[in-house]
């Protein structure tokens, strides 16, 4: 049954993982997400659907519950704040060379270092160029709203099983601790039975199943990353997913992700009531990157303005999409500030106007 | 008598377990991990429960215990096991789960993990191999490392005022509520193998229980690491390993 709801972006992430049939948690307190694991804590939802939800004693450890989980087959998914990503990151690496499935929740906070609890992006590069050791890439969502966060849950499972690849949903402070309208989808089952990948138990006859990320001969490992590349290719075939917003008769374009991208809207609808032609686009998968998308649209436009939450990151994939085609810039503010629209409309006509 | 009077089935005494692969040991001749191998695999097989067991490898020498044990098998991260164990036996809590570490993994890197298992009483088997050395990275020195003795880190002998003083990490997770049953083997002679082999049995019969952690340390020898000959090598466990890691066990359940 669907169900309406007004809810904080990290309750109603928890309960989506519910929902989505999730078969385990694992994850360490860290502002501003703690109310995933708090949520979890307070629903119990063993007692719902059998979902274990687990407190480790570290990020680390976490990461590598939710790898011995998703060895076996399970949905399991953990979630946490910068800093806590970069100490999962050895875990990611190794779910990434394993081919395994989980998701990886990043309610992004201002960095480096301990930096701030207040809302960021500044883990872009991380998440979608690697972030952890070797040739690897996760598929990178990025919610904007409260909806996504419930919706990009069921998303992400889907995704981390057809392509057995970790998934990282890259949220941030704002999303996480805002409250908004959300319609809940209706309760899925949990897997009833594990894949042939998965460690269960050796069957009679068969050869026993082995999770690892371990190559000693070179030729076998360059074997092993072939295939990740011919896989990552798959995905940036199917799945890049992305919004435009009065795009048709944009003479210059805004691209913005996640939080920013609501307020970078803002900006454009200001942008259009003084008459500057301005549309959006959203990417709502960071990895793959909508390229063909905005290249295209690069050469409608007479300049990009990208606007993030950090010192310039997507700007660098935007450059690549274009590819010359038209000029891009970036505006960001970081540490922790939340740029507003009207210092957004100002970037754009000083960079490309003329103001 | 000819061969072919002699192998034949009525005058088999000695058969190689079948949780055991065919798959040739890459470990140096006389290395206890072979040794330790064979016993959990005949264990294994002994409870008929080849099919409900999962294995966690971890970084070390043993990194590819999952070629030579016929079972279901994960790889860790070096000292990640017994977080890997930990979600696997929770979302499989009727399986068999064990883990088997070096001192390095499970006492130096792993510290926190081995730790936290071992007190939240996770019901899994954690096989601890300590050989007092880094074997796979080439002899390095290990938490377990004796004072005075020599590794490629430690080349003057381990100088505890320096280097810090081995740890007793099996005497440390027995102080734990968690762990069920605790215990000190080894496995350079047959008598002691056979003891050996007893503690890794009752401690996976024990796992149907579920009343926590069981954890079998194995003192064991690394004659490339000490760069000794085999049998040098079990003779200087005896005299000096020993003494510091007493055999036994450390923690029995109560009757
Ligand atoms: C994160 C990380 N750090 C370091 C290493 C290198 N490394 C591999 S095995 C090992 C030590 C293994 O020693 P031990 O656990 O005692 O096992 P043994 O080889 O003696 O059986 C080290 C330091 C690694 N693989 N990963
Ligand atoms: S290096 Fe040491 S522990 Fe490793 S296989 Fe050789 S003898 Fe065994
Ligand atoms: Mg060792």
């Amino acid at each position: 049954m669907k169900e309406l709801r007004l809810m904080k972006g990290n309750e109603a992430l928890a309960e989506a993982a519910i929902r989505a049939g999730a078969d385990a948690y694992f994850g360490y307190p860290i502002t501003p997400q703690s109310e995933v694991i708090e949520y979890l804590m307070r629903e119990n939802p063993v007692d719902r659907t059998g979902m274990q939800v687990l407190q480790a004693e570290s990020e680390v450890a976490a990461i590598n519950m939710v790898y011995g989980a998703a060895g076996c087959g399970k949905r399991a998914i953990t979630s946490s704040s910068s800093p806590g990503i970069s100490l999962k990151m050895e875990g990611i690496s190794y779910l990434a060379g394993a081919e395994l499935p989980c998701v990886i929740v990043n309610v992004v906070r201002a960095g480096p270092g301990l930096g701030t609890i207040q809302p960021s992006q500044s883990d872009y590069f991380q998440a979608v160029k690697g972030g952890g050791h070797g040739d690897y890439k996760l598929i990178v969502l990025a919610p904007a709203t409260v909806q996504e966060s419930v919706d990009f849950v069921r998303l992400a499972f889907d995704l981390a099983f057809k392509y057995r690849n970790p998934v990282m949903i890259l949220s941030d402070g704002i999303i996480g601790q805002m409250m908004e309208k959300v319609e809940l989808f209706e309760q899925q089952p949990r897997i009833a039975e594990a894949e042939e990948w998965a460690t269960v138990g050796k069957k009679p006859g068969k050869d026993s199943v082995i999770v690892t990320s371990l190559q000693l001969q070179s030729e076998e490992q360059e074997k092993v990353n072939l295939r990740l590349q011919a896989k990552y290719r798959e995905v940036e075939k199917n799945e890049v997913r992305f919004e435009t917003y009065q795009c048709e008769d944009a003479e210059y374009l805004f691209v913005a992700f996640g939080s920013c991208a609501r307020i970078t809207r803002k900006a454009m609808e200001m942008a259009r009531n003084k008459g500057i032609r301005v549309g959006l686009m959203r990417p709502q998968t960071l990895y793959p990157f909508p390229a063909e998308e905005l290249h295209r649209l690069a050469g409608q436009v007479r300049g990009i303005l990208t606007v993030e939450m950090n010192a310039g990151q997507m700007v660098e994939d935007v450059r690549l999409a274009v590819n010359g085609v038209t000029g891009v810039g970036h505006f960001g503010r970081f540490g922790g500030m939340i740029p507003s629209p009207d210092e957004i409309l100002n970037a754009l006509e000083k960079q490309f106007i003329g103001g | 008598m000819a061969e072919k009077d002699i192998i034949n089935p009525e005058n088999l005494v000695y058969e190689k377990t079948k949780v055991m692969t065919d798959k040739v040991l890459h470990y140096c001749p006389g290395c206890g991990h072979g040794t330790a191998h064979r016993l959990l695999a005949d264990v294994i097989d002994e409870l008929g429960i080849q099919g409900y067991t999962i294995g966690v490898a971890p970084v070390g020498c043993s990194v590819l215990a999952y070629y030579y044990f016929d079972v279901d098998m994960q790889e860790a991260a070096h000292g990640r096991a017994p977080a890997v164990a930990t979600g696997i036996k929770r979302v499989l809590p009727e399986k068999y789960v064990f883990t088997y570490q070096g001192d390095g993994d499970l006492a130096a890197i792993g510290t926190a993990e081995t730790i936290h298992a071992c007190n939240r009483g996770e019901n899994i088997l954690m096989v601890f191999i300590n050989n007092g050395i880094y074997g796979m990275t080439g002899g390095q020195m290990a938490p377990t490392t004796l004072p005075g003795m020599k590794s490629s880190t430690s080349p003057r002998g381990r100088d505890v005022r320096t280097m810090g003083n081995p740890l007793k990490m099996t005497e440390l997770v027995a102080q734990l509520e968690g762990t069920y049953y605790v215990t000190r083997q080894s496995v350079h002679t047959p008598a002691n193998a056979r003891k050996a082999k007893r503690a890794l049995k009752k401690a996976l019969e024990y796992q149907k229980l579920n009343k926590g952690t069981c954890f079998v340390e194995i003192v064991s020898n690394c004659p490339s690491g000490w760069k000794m000959t085999p049998v040098e090598s079990n003779k200087w466990m005896e005299e000096h390993m020993f003494p510091f890691y007493p055999l036994g066990d450390i923690k029995v359940p109560e009757k």
